[in-house]
């Protein structure tokens, strides 16, 4: 076997096999050190997957070399490659930028253990889309979920305690209804390969526990990626967490759960259930359509800065389900893409938030007045991210507008009322981030305040992810070319 | 220099100039030095287009491919080489005319605005000399951000919330109505490209049509078609040489540019006279240019009044526009540039005396015209351009889009156009009346005669300006004749 060929299970083996590691090497710098490693080493491996990915249907990796579907089997598609550079990006940014920002918030004792959760949760979320098989993803999900709480537990705000908590339960109950659906397909199929229950449950007599696993599959997806009205536990989770750990979690975490959805969805049910499209679409629409103009409006009167951003995040959750709900080509890849998107401006948005958090005792908006007179460099980046989030052109948020925007408006007469609700969100956007523009530029500072920076790598990764959002909106082939073969892939498995 | 050189040169230079400012913000002569030396050089770039458009050539340049089947892409075109030639050209005059402003009123942040105005001016390029409705989108969304910290310069509640009603308005137009139009076209034209006689014939049906058409007029909200007018008397808290350059020049003829284009290039004039619901359109725009000019009456602050008097005028560009008749096309586009002189002038003179005098209200300017002669000369030339007397450039465009207005025996226009102008006598010349023959009520609290000598300058050259178009048109005119794709 050549190396090439094992680039799918070291997609997963590096973050997994660092972490004890990380647990090992004191209270140092070494654990961060080797968690940026074994970040940067993942995602030269997604890199190298990615285009791999492109130009086949799927690169199969049999582990142990045990045939699927008895044996696991890891499964890159093009769609997975996207989510593991996802993920891995943002884990390599985040950490090679915030070091300080990590370094003041999480307490010397416990650092080794933060990284190796750190790393914990880049390999399983990486192993979450890498895996073709059902019971493997559950794995992973735990494996992620359990290393997430002790992220955003890990600083030293004790509000982050109540939040975790509430997440830990629901997520919890997500993950069991997700094993309560593969159980149920399990008896049924005897199989837990998503190719092969594709091919299995045509054959299956008595379809309602096949219904009955939809629903919780769905449910419980749905709960982890904080799909309207199971978004509860986000806001305050992205709000008290570590503000590095916050950047990393928006920028991928729901968007892993939302692939599996999709996935797991397309694969198995669309296929091989009648009508399963029209329950599909009758159920996502309009929990979508809530979710972009319900979190929206509250974004807009929201006092701070990450808990209008959290609920942002839930808007744009909506915006990626809208698209695949649309159950087109088009609009699954307006979604996908904004997947991609989303991650990097939602990404360069809270990196800015850590950059504020190192100069500001309190990120409530009316205590960040005149901000941008002490921040300059940091308020700049963030209006650039701000710009990407509303969609403007000339930034990569302007790429997925557009293919939803296009997308809706091939579906006909009822495409109008989504464009229009599109445009009202988007419009709701310009409210709540401009609020922040304008507090930060326009509003005198109660203090006088001079210059002063964050320091200077956060700075340079904050202007590399803002740069990111502006080369990916003018530039925007890679990351189109995989969601369009993602959302071709999916949509062979339609009737 | 080839063409494609000079198009990417006219764009660039200002955004170049960008980080020179910065530099030398310790400096102002320096600062200001740069900031003319850009102008100067953007002009340049833009006027060598001018042989290039005339000769009906259409010099083109791809910068890089978007999406499949969409790039970025400039192009020289009649319209956009006229626009631009004459946006860079009163950029120089108001940066001379800044320099007196902004240090006569001891204005803060003065590198701040020197980087958003040249910002604001390659924006303005973009737009002028896009190849297709992308790329104009993108410089048209930069245009609005890029003006935002002018507006709010001041920084204060009344300059915030201006700018907030500036900024939000015209991003909920454009990406409420305009991008979704783009869209639209997009999806069922297949091509964003600027195509002579249009590109939506036989692909959508006439009722959509309009409803496309009034996304355009309403979604380009520059254009200030009522009811979308409002952010441009918010946006009058500006100091006065960004309300003159970008809220009499760069913003708003970005704005009638746009739909002036869409009109000939994406619809095409023969299919849009079979749309019977355009006419609603020009309804609209009709009853814009009217009630814009009852309400000007009623102001007293003088930069209100001109707002509201660029409300009116621009509605003239989009009605003449959707006249659809061949010569009033040519008069829309020969407005941009006859409005574009008379009113910057107008805003030049109400700076220089506000710089000269404080005063603000069109009451307090009793007399004011034996103190500052110059300024208020060119204010009543530019008055008489706004009504459209002769010897003005007014004239000219009102002459060709009336001329227009008869070939296709449009009664509606001839009345808007002749009850405006007789509303547009109404309230300006009572101010030049004021000026020169009333005494003045108490003296001033500090004597003062004439405004710095760059703001002079610079009025006294734009309204030089506004009489010599009306004699010297000839070349714009020929120019023009170029966007119906014939000879004069």
């Amino acid at each position: 076997m050549t190396f090439a060929e094992q680039l799918p299970a070291l997609a997963v083996a590096v973050p997994l096999g660092a972490a004890p590691v990380a647990a090992l090497l004191g209270r140092g710098s070494l654990p961060w050190a080797l968690a940026a490693v074994a970040s940067v080493a993942s995602f030269a491996v997604a890199l190298l997957l990615a285009v791999a990915a492109a130009g086949v249907d799927a690169i199969s990796y049999d582990v142990g070399g045990w045939a699927a579907p008895y044996g696991i089997e890891l499964r890159i598609t093009s769609f997975s490659a996207l989510l593991l550079l996802i993920i891995t990006g943002a884990s390599s940014a985040v950490l090679l930028g915030t070091k300080a920002s990590l370094d003041a918030e999480v307490a010397r004792g416990r650092r080794p253990y933060f990284y190796a959760a750190w790393l914990l949760a880049v390999g399983g979320l990486s192993g979450i889309v890498a895996s073709g098989d059902a019971f493997n993803i559950f794995v992973f999900m735990e494996v992620s979920s359990l290393a997430t709480y002790i992220l955003i537990a890990g600083g030293s705000d004790s509000r982050a305690l109540p939040a975790v908590f509430k997440y830990l339960v629901m997520g919890t109950i997500g993950a069991t209804f997700y094993l309560i659906g593969v159980g149920l397909i399990y008896m049924m199929t005897g199989t837990l390969n998503l190719a092969d229950m594709e091919a299995r449950i045509g054959g299956v007599a008595d379809l309602k526990p096949i219904l009955a696993a939809v629903g919780f599959v769905t449910l419980g997806l749905a709960l982890k990626a904080g799909v309207f009205p199971l978004h509860v536990w986000l806001p305050n989770a992205y709000a008290w967490s570590p503000h590095a750990v916050t950047a990393f979690i928006a920028a991928c975490s729901t968007k892993v759960s939302l692939y599996v959805l999709l996935r797991f969805d397309f694969m198995v049910f669309q296929g091989s259930l009648a009508e399963h499209g029209v329950h599909f679409s009758g159920f996502l629409l309009p929990l979508a359509v809530l979710a972009v103009l319900v979190a929206s409006a509250t974004a807009m009167s929201e006092g701070h800065l990450k808990r209008l951003l959290a609920w942002s995040s839930i808007a744009q959750v909506g915006y990626i389900v809208l698209g695949a709900s649309l159950l087109t080509e088009a609009g699954l890849t307006a979604g996908i893409v904004h997947m991609f998107n989303h991650a990097l401006a939602k990404g360069a948005l809270f990196l800015a938030v850590a950059c504020l958090a190192t100069r500001f005792a309190s990120l409530a908006l009316a205590d960040l007045a005149g901000a941008a007179r002490r921040m300059p460099w940091t308020m700049a980046a963030f209006a650039v991210g701000a710009l990407s989030l509303i969609g403007i052109p000339g930034t990569a948020g302007f790429v997925s507008k557009w293919y939803l925007v296009l997308a809706a408006l091939k579906t006909g007469a009822a495409g109008a009322a989504l464009v229009a609700v599109i445009v009202i969100s988007s419009l709701m956007a310009v409210w709540y981030v401009w609020r922040v523009v304008e507090t930060a530029w326009f509003r005198v500072p109660a203090a006088g305040a001079g210059r002063d920076e964050a320091p200077l790598p956060m700075l340079a990764m904050l202007w590399l992810a803002a740069l990111a959002n502006v080369w990916f909106g003018l530039q925007p082939g890679l990351p189109l070319a995989l969601s369009e073969s993602a959302a071709t892939a999916l949509m062979r498995y339609v009737q | 220099m080839t063409a494609a050189t000079a198009i990417l040169l006219a764009i660039a230079l200002p955004l170049a100039a960008v980080p020179l400012i910065a530099l030398a913000r310790n400096r102002p002569d320096l600062r200001e030095s740069v900031s003319l030396a850009a102008a100067a050089a953007t002009a340049a770039a833009a006027w060598s287009l001018l042989p290039e458009a005339l000769s009906g050539e259409r010099a083109a340049v791809e910068v890089f491919r978007f999406l499949p089947g969409l790039s970025i892409r400039f192009e020289v075109e009649p319209l956009g080489a006229m626009f631009a030639a004459l946006a860079s050209l009163l950029w120089i005059v108001s940066t001379v005319y800044s320099i007196g402003y902004m240090r006569g009123n001891a204005e803060q942040h003065q590198t701040r605005y020197y980087i958003f105005f040249a910002i604001a001016i390659g924006s303005t390029m973009g737009v002028a000399l896009a190849g297709n409705l992308l790329t104009l989108f993108l410089f048209y969304e930069a245009l609005t951000l890029s003006t935002y910290p002018l507006v709010a310069h001041h920084g204060d509640e009344r300059a915030r919330r201006g700018a907030r009603t500036y900024l939000f308005i015209l991003l909920a137009t454009s990406i409420g109505l305009l991008l979704p139009a783009i869209v639209w076209t997009w999806s069922v034209a297949g091509t964003l490209e600027f195509t002579a006689g249009g590109v939506l014939e036989g692909r959508i049906t006439d009722g959509l049509a309009a409803v496309l058409l009034l996304l355009y007029v309403l979604g380009t909200g520059k254009a200030a078609v009522m009811p979308v007018h409002r952010w441009l008397p918010a946006a009058m808290v500006a100091p006065t040489p960004v309300s003159a350059l970008l809220h009499a020049v760069a913003v708003v003829k970005a704005g009638v540019f746009t739909i002036t284009k869409v009109v000939i290039y994406v619809f095409g004039l023969e299919f849009l006279a079979h749309v019977p619901a355009e006419k609603l359109l020009v309804w609209l725009a009709g009853f814009t240019v009217v009630a814009a000019s009852i309400v000007a009456m009623r102001q007293t602050d003088l930069k209100r009044l001109l707002a509201y008097s660029t409300v009116s005028q621009l509605s003239y560009i989009v009605l003449a526009a959707l006249v659809l008749a061949p010569l009033s096309e040519i008069g829309a586009a020969i407005h941009i540039v006859a409005h574009a002189f008379g009113k910057i002038t107008l805003f030049f003179a109400a700076g220089a005396i506000y710089v000269a005098s404080k005063k603000t209200d069109v009451m307090q300017l009793s007399g004011i015209g034996l103190r500052m002669p110059w300024t208020m000369a060119a204010f009543a030339i530019g008055a008489l351009s706004m009504i459209g007397v002769p010897p003005t450039a007014g004239f000219v465009s009102k002459w060709y889009i009336i001329a227009g207005a008869f070939q296709l025996d449009n009664y509606f226009v001839l009345a808007v156009l002749v009850a405006s102008t007789g509303l547009n006598a109404a309230y300006f010349l009572p101010i030049v009346f004021r000026a020169f023959f009333r005494p003045e009520v108490a003296a001033p609290a500090k004597e003062h005669g004439e405004a710095p000598w760059p703001m002079v300058a610079a009025l006294a050259f734009t309204a030089a300006m506004t009489v010599a178009f009306f004699v010297f048109n000839g070349p714009v005119v020929e120019l023009e004749y170029g966007i119906l794709g014939r000879p004069r």
